[in-house]
């Protein structure tokens, strides 16, 4: 193996973290302020890359273009997710919690399944295609541009957390539901603008993913699992971590494909995230 | 100013609050007492409208405020400073202080207000930018009480300000309480510790088993001998 096959992962595996980073941000989000994990978010990233192929294929719009939309109808999609499942089962037991979410994803990838069948599609010509060489590097343009992106809304992300009055009010609701309230943080906006900005993140992802990768019913699982690592990793509600658990991800997922077997690349992730749930379940970077 | 009568409050099926009340004038700096589990902060949560009562009213002001979600009655100038402080531990001093003042009644005075705190409690100015849970447990206290005051609120309600704090310490939030209290605003506050409690207030109230058996002014309490059977078992 040369040096330069190594660079190229490396690359590769750094470009999809950053959009591994902003799904798992978006998951994130959700479980830091109310301590649900949206087990649809996979199936909500599917649903974004269907608009965007839609989009495409009826209209011939590009995913690009398509993207403020998208994003737009995943936040409606999560702020109606919240008001009408999860604002109902908030009190009740630990179980209606977890299966009323992944019924949801049940439900949307068979809806998915019934409605556009089980094949596998690809926007052609999208806007972005081809690759740059560099020194005999070779960078896909598509995974550039979507990473790119991703990094952007990742920061952009941020920034709403960490320098506006709603993002601090975010924050605070995330921290002490009850303290907030007596701030005169209406706490029930929180948590809709939460699964709203929660589930925009994979309307941004979605959208991105859709210039070079596949779209078809079962898409959302493999990226949700690994934004579930990535989650663990970052630590659970510590939004800015998880940019940096991304990249962790999709190196490991990268060389541990190139270095063992492309067929164990997955189980090479899951096993790092075996090894931090067992060593450190709090995350690699604790809490935020 | 601010009149609570009739609080029936249950979690589920068990009942913590029976018909009970407390009136409370402009000025005053009233205190609630009573042991362990006998209601006191169930009673500060219900005026503060975290919990809703089954039954009773509150009124504020002049105006019912049974029933209103918290986030508006804090508006109302009615703020309360919880148990443990209850600070956001993960943002900073100054995002602490900001989010007090994050209703829009309070939210254009804001810098001024900060100043206002920053006077009552100087170490405030120099630890702007530590995240809140580095604090002392002392200082914790004094930003949570900055931070109710941020509210501008005309009466704070303080659950337990000296719970685990040092004797120097709860002198000086005694001294604070007094000092907020001269320049206008109502205080309402829960302790365990008759003789401290009361030495501070003007009246009191003591809880027990859900109930209010006993009121008056400081004084009073302090010969009371229910109050002596209620707390020092005698």
């Amino acid at each position: 193996m040369t040096a330069e096959i190594l660079l190229q992962s490396v690359i590769s595996g750094i470009l999809m973290g950053f959009v591994y980073a902003l799904i798992a941000a978006g998951l994130s989000l959700i479980f830091g302020l109310m301590e649900i994990v949206n087990f649809a978010h996979g199936e909500f990233l599917m649903l974004a890359m269907f608009g965007a192929f839609w989009g495409w294929a009826l209209w011939s719009v590009d995913p690009l273009l398509s993207l403020p939309l998208t994003t737009l109808a995943l936040f409606v999609l999560g702020v109606l997710t919240y008001k009408g499942i999860i604002r109902w089962i908030l009190g009740g037991p630990m179980l209606a919690q977890i299966f009323a979410t992944f019924g949801l994803a049940i439900f949307l990838r068979s809806a998915a399944q019934f409605l556009f069948g089980v094949d596998f599609r690809l926007i052609q010509n999208p806007w972005v295609q081809g690759r740059i060489s560099l020194g005999g590097l070779f960078i896909g343009l598509p995974q550039l541009t979507a990473s790119a992106a991703a990094l952007a809304a990742f920061a952009g992300l941020y920034w709403f957390l960490r320098r506006t009055e709603t993002g601090l009010a975010l924050q605070a609701t995330a921290q002490d539901r009850q303290a907030a309230a007596l701030m005169g943080i209406n706490t029930e906006r929180m948590f809709a603008l939460g699964w709203g900005i929660g589930s925009a993140c994979v309307g941004v992802a979605g959208s991105l993913l859709a210039i070079f990768f596949y779209v078809f019913p079962d898409v959302g699982a493999t990226f949700a699992l690994l934004a579930y690592v990535t989650v663990a990793l970052g630590g659970f509600g510590n939004v800015p971590a998880t940019l940096l658990a991304g990249v962790i991800v999709g190196l490991v997922e990268v060389l541990g494909g190139m270095l063992i077997a492309p067929a164990f690349k997955y189980a090479i992730v899951f096993l790092l995230y075996l090894l931090v749930v067992l060593i450190r379940p709090q995350g690699l970077f604790g809490k935020f | 100013m601010l009149a609570a009568e009739g609080l029936d409050v249950a979690y589920g099926d068990f009942q913590v609050l029976w018909s009970a009340g407390i009136r409370v004038q402009e000025g005053e700096v009233v205190c609630l007492l009573g042991p362990n589990g006998a209601g006191k902060s169930t009673l500060m949560n219900t005026l503060s409208g975290l919990l809703k009562p089954r039954g009773g009213h509150v009124e504020f002001r002049g105006k019912r405020i049974d029933g209103v979600p918290p986030h508006e009655i804090v508006g109302e100038g009615l703020a309360h400073v919880l148990e443990r402080r209850r600070l956001f531990p993960y943002l900073t001093v100054r995002e602490n202080l900001l989010l007090g003042a994050h209703h829009p009644e309070a939210r254009p005075r804001r810098e001024e207000s900060l100043r206002w705190v920053e006077g009552i409690f100087p170490f405030l100015t120099d630890r702007q930018k530590q995240l809140a849970h580095t604090l002392s447990g002392g200082q914790q206290q004094m930003v949570a009480i900055a931070r109710g005051l941020m509210a501008r609120p005309r009466c704070l309600m303080i659950d337990e300000p000296f719970l685990g704090l040092a004797p120097k310490v709860v002198q000086d939030i005694g001294a604070v309480i007094q000092q907020i209290n001269r320049e206008g605003i109502t205080i309402v506050f829960i302790e365990q510790n008759v003789e401290l409690a009361l030495r501070l207030a003007h009246r009191g109230y003591v809880l027990e088993s859900g109930r209010v058996i006993l009121e008056g002014p400081s004084a009073d309490l302090l010969q009371s001998n229910e109050v002596k059977r209620i707390f020092l078992g005698g």
